[in-house]
């Protein structure tokens, strides 16, 4: 179980990353903490012949907040979130997510920035960061655009990144007063990818919540609705209504979705019995 | 606990003296082995599970480092012949020459400076196939219609086994309950893989070679006959081993492979095990299939089982143990810790396109106590019996001990039903039955399960010589030498890979001879300087093993008597031996004093002294060979959420009986390890196949192992009831853990799920077995109601 050949680089100049990956004599992936990337390697599942390594980029280590958002450079590990270098109620609640995301020697080495390209449908980042309405700093030669998460991804492990383009940062916008946030999933064992997974966020200011379903084999599924949907004393019409979205996205196994509409649920109730911002 | 003879002797819980390295990570597996001029192997293995060759394509540039069956025709296929009659032999090449039995199975052996650069070359070689339809269910390949796996057999099954015992009492039965039960393939995943390096000296015209192995003799004596090389020039030495929970204790086609390239090319050459290899190519174990039927009376009276069996054995007979070690193993040991009058079994051992099966810590054990145990609890449930007061009637009782059951197995001692009364004790039965009427606030349901087992360990020679495998255990040897300065070496052949014989076998020879464990010092896992042995297996080391050393320190004391009476210039008959001294009535001389006499001052010894001086070679067996019977019950509660599936343990209660405990840490260190595997069995392993036989649980993503956080705090007591058979009293405990939690927890899960009418019947209990049998049950329900609605209107 070793790899094929490839030929390794540290990449010194974020410039330099572009043109590496649009080079037209080899196959180019960039390598960050390689948690996905090396076992893709080992199993000779993946077969580039060049390897960039970006964790030389110091900038892409950094940590800024501004007024209404947060933004953190690519390669911050998913220990230095689970550590708490965010700031704040967005801060414990990116760390709560992060501390359970695999094992503690994955996130010491394992990047937001890689997670986030690697766009596994059951890795946590991609559907907490869609509920909180992130936005991916996508680099490219001729320069850089920004793009939500929410409705990037085409498909698995696909987050619609074109030739050349990479990400290097990922911007998240503050937790707005009086909000409510629950993040559920459910796996067979600690550390392992979820088997069905739910965010849920709540913004009374504006009257609007969002339920973003993981673990779909695919691109996540996304609810934006209206918060009166919540008035009654039950959950059945969000539930029913999720139940059709799932059922839409071709995810039509009776037990699967049960168990992912009851994660929903707890996920919910979670927002609710918990502390707002 | 009885108290330890002495702060190292025998019962005391000394630390670990293999933990200096092991622990610093100074161990010394076969991969940290370096050898000059050494070339790594890979091989490539068939991605077909059942195939006829047609051709094999090397690139021409790559002709001189790819070695196929055609290269290796001088070599011998394994063959792992049974004794029992009609069993059907199968020969498993090396390399597969005409066909491919499963996916995974060597087609091509490669060789180049480094492990990548061997990939490279294996990824260039191209298999040319024939695809033909694969056996992948057992009860499908034990069909007239499947496709055979050994064209010169008439079916699929390796051996038919059946015994009745006493049937008609079966009609005496007012209930009966039958179950199809099913535990599922897994893989061992020892923390080592196996690895292999192998060279040929030419100095010693002698083949070496260093194996992750658990039975080196046995290695060696399998390489001499496929080689077709006198055992002289063989050596196999298993360093620093890494667990083998059985998966070491089979000869390799890699090792046999490794052995003939290194004569080949002159060059030493390593093959390591890579994690995809060991979950789907060397070899798998556990996949057992179950019909059985329990019967009762009204009144609780238990009348017996009858079962069919079926194991799938995979597509060959694997060294030693045989293709037919677990389905009569089976057979022989449904029976469990019970006293009841009827029995009957059937097994088969099916060839299947799989890799092999190899005997998992336990072997059949935890398949049949699964079987029983499950099927003991759903007729207590119709005997509205709580199921420990269903099996404290016929539990085996201590005053029938000696006791042989309705499978003439001879019970050794034990107190079985003292041992339920604690389990039941310790998890307060009671509390937890008023928990359950009360309900759990977040809507979890509470169950109670319990399984109780015995384990027949260091069975010897007549129990092997009637299966009549390739390896027959006979008297297990120790050589102990004093050394000059008062040390003692100890050579055994079985072969420590994590049970701590370092330090137990020194604690044996510190209770006889007085000698500190640090003087002590165990070398085993090297046929060049240990006797003879089958090895490291069934439990049998501390009793077999630990027999050996005490015999051969006996002997040793009397050689020390005789000249430290000389010494003293006392009579034999007026001294004595005493913590590494002879001490006699006007005076004592030290074990250190004695040596030095022997081996540097021989002018002052006794005329008549031993000529075999400091060292002696002793033969041990027990009193009876039918071995020691540990056992156990494991008591646990869990909390199961019929939302999710999701189960978790509450409380895990172990009693465990294991005779005289030579350490009591290292045996409790045996039942964690074991019950962590256990708990694996019970509710995450599984290697699945599709319809086409490919593996699916090809990476620990796709096969899951319990990890510290699914093994909760186990609370485990002991009882010491001493063997009348071994040395001490000791008897075998190294697979005990793993035999009952897939029963208990299952157990436990059903009864927390009564109330649903679910039962699960399949290992692993998966979250989606556990919602599919809710909704089963749900909906049997609802047509049972639907269908006394159309009844009563």
């Amino acid at each position: 179980m070793k790899p094929a050949p490839f030929s390794y680089e540290q990449i010194s100049q974020a410039q330099q990353v572009s043109a590496s990956l649009l080079r037209s004599d080899a196959s180019v992936k960039i390598i960050a903490g390689g948690q996905s990337l090396g076992p893709m390697l080992n199993l000779r599942l993946a077969q580039p012949t060049h390897l960039i390594d970006i964790t030389r980029l110091a900038a892409l280590k950094t940590v800024q907040s501004s007024s209404g958002s947060v933004t953190l450079g690519a390669c911050v590990t998913h220990a230095n979130i689970e550590d708490g270098c965010v700031p704040g109620r967005l801060g414990e609640i990116l760390s709560e997510i992060a501390r359970a995301i695999a094992y503690r020697a994955v996130r010491n080495r394992g990047t937001l920035g890689g997670s986030l390209a690697h766009a596994d449908p059951s890795a946590d980042w991609i559907t907490t960061l869609t509920a909180l309405d992130a936005e991916l700093s996508v680099r490219r030669a001729d320069g850089q655009r920004w793009m939500k998460i929410a409705g990037a991804m085409s498909g698995p492990f696909d987050i619609g990144l074109g030739p050349g383009e990479w990400i290097d940062a990922v911007r998240i916008p503050e937790f707005a007063s009086g909000s409510a946030w629950g993040y559920t999933k459910i796996a067979r064992k600690t550390g392992e990818f979820a088997h069905a997974m739910v965010a849920f966020l709540h913004r009374p200011a504006q009257s609007s919540l969002r339920v973003v379903f993981g673990a779909t084999e695919s691109a996540p599924i996304v609810i934006d609705h209206s918060d009166s949907i919540l008035a009654g004393a039950d959950l059945e019409s969000l539930k029913a209504l999720a139940h059709q979205r799932l059922l839409q996205a071709g995810l039509n196994d009776p037990i699967d979705n049960r168990v992912r509409l009851a994660v929903m649920e707890r996920a919910i109730r979670k927002a609710q019995s918990g502390r707002r911002a | 606990m009885k108290k330890p003879d002495s702060p190292q002797g025998i019962g005391a819980s000394v630390p670990r003296k293999e933990d200096a390295r092991l622990m610093r990570g100074r161990g010394q597996f076969v991969a940290d082995l370096r050898f000059a001029n050494l070339q790594d192997v890979a091989f490539l293995r068939s991605p077909y599970a059942h195939a006829r060759i047609v051709s094999i394509e090397v690139p021409a540039a790559l002709r001189a480092q790819v070695f196929t069956a055609q290269d290796l025709q001088s070599v011998r296929p394994i063959r792992a012949v049974s004794g029992l009659a009609g069993f059907k032999v199968s020969d498993q090449p090396i390399l597969a020459a005409e066909k491919i039995r499963y996916v995974g199975e060597p087609v091509a052996m490669c060789v180049a400076a480094s492990r990548a650069e061997a990939e490279d070359i294996a990824a260039q070689v191209r298999l040319h196939v024939e695809e033909l339809p694969p056996v992948v269910d057992m009860l499908f390949g034990r069909t007239a219609a499947a496709p055979r796996l050994h064209e010169a057999w008439e079916d699929n099954v390796f051996l038919e086994t059946n015994i009745e015992v006493n049937t008609e009492i079966f009609k005496q039965a007012d209930i009966s309950v039958t179950r199809v039960i099913r535990t599922n393939r897994q893989a061992q995943a020892p923390m080592e893989g196996r690895g292999v390096v192998a060279y040929w000296d030419p100095r010693l015209e002698q083949l070496t070679v260093y194996s992750a192995t658990q039975m080196p003799h046995i290695v060696r004596t399998g390489l001499s006959e496929c080689l077709g090389l006198p055992h002289e020039q063989v050596r196999v030495v298993a360093p620093d081993v890494g667990g083998g929970f059985g998966h070491k204790g089979i000869l390799l086609t890699e090792e046999v492979a490794l052995s003939w390239l290194s004569m080949k090319i002159g060059r030493p050459v390593r093959w390591l095990e890579d994690r995809r290899e060991h979950l789907v190519a060397t070899a798998n174990c556990r996949e057992h299939h179950y019909v059985i039927t329990g019967y009762a009376k009204r009144d609780g009276q238990f009348l017996g089982v009858s079962c069919e069996a079926t194991v799938d054995s995979g597509a060959y007979s694997s060294y030693p143990f045989s293709a037919c070690l677990e389905a009569a193993q089976v057979a022989s040991i449904l029976p469990g810790p019970y006293d009841f009058p009827g029995y009957a079994c059937k097994t088969y051992s099916v060839a299947t396109n799989k890799c092999p099966i190899l005997p998992y810590r336990g072997v059949a054990r935890t398949g049949v106590c699964f079987a029983l145990e499950l099927v003991l609890d759903a007729l207590a449930r119709e005997l509205s019996m709580e199921p420990h007061h269903f099996r404290q009637q016929f539990l085996v009782r201590p005053e029938q001990m000696p006791f042989d059951n309705i499978t003439k197995k001879h019970f050794d001692s034990g107190d079985y039903p003292k041992a339920l009364s604690m389990a039941m004790q310790a998890i307060d039965i009671e509390a937890l039955r008023k928990r359950q009427q009360h309900g759990e606030p977040d809507g979890r349901k509470i169950g109670f399960g319990l399984a109780i087992y015995c384990e027949q360990a260091a069975h010897g020679t007549s129990v092997y010589a009637g299966w009549g495998i390739p390896m027959v255990p006979g008297k297990e040897q120790c050589t102990a030498r004093i050394t000059p300065d008062g040390g003692l070496e100890l050579r055994i052949g079985a072969q420590s890979h994590g049970q701590s014989m370092e330090t137990t076998m020194a604690q044996v020879a510190h209770s006889m001879l007085g000698i500190d464990i640090e003087r002590v010092r165990l070398i085993h896992g090297d046929t060049a300087f240990t006797p003879y042995s089958t090895g490291t297996w069934g439990s049998r080391s501390m009793v077999m093993s630990g027999g050996a050393v005490a015999a051969a320190c006996e002997t040793l004391k009397k050689r020390l008597l005789h000249i430290g009476a000389w010494l003293l210039r006392a009579p034999l008959e007026e001294v004595r031996y005493e913590e590494g001294q002879v001490i006699g009535p006007a005076g004592r001389v030290s074990l250190q004093q004695i040596a030095h006499t022997w081996y540097l001052r021989p002018q002052d010894l006794p005329v008549d002294v031993d000529p075999g001086g400091l060292e002696v070679t002793e033969g041990y067996r027990m009193v009876r060979d039918s071995g020691t019977f540990g056992y156990g019950v494991h008591a646990v509660t869990v909390a199961v959420d019929p939302v999710t599936g999701d189960v978790e343990i509450l409380d895990y209660v172990i009693v465990e009986d294991g005779g005289t405990l030579i350490n009591p840490m290292v045996v409790d260190g045996q039942v964690y390890g074991g019950t962590a595997q256990g708990i694996g069995t019970a509710l995450y392993e599984e290697m699945a196949f599709d319809q086409r036989g490919q593996p699916l649980g090809s990476t620990f993503s796709d096969y899951l192992l319990p990890g510290p956080t699914e093994v909760p705090n186990l609370r485990i007591f002991h009882l010491e009831t001493p063997s009348p058979y071994s040395r001490f009293g000791q008897k075998g405990v190294g697979e005990s853990g793993a035999i009952a939690p897939p029963a208990a927890i299952a157990n436990a899960i059903n009864d927390a799920l009564r109330d649903f009418g679910a039962e699960l019947l399949e290992s692993p209990i998966t979250p989606r077995r556990i919602l599919e049998a809710i909704d089963r049950a749900q909906s049997a329900k609802a047509s049972s109601v639907a269908a006394a609605e159309r009844v009563s209107s």
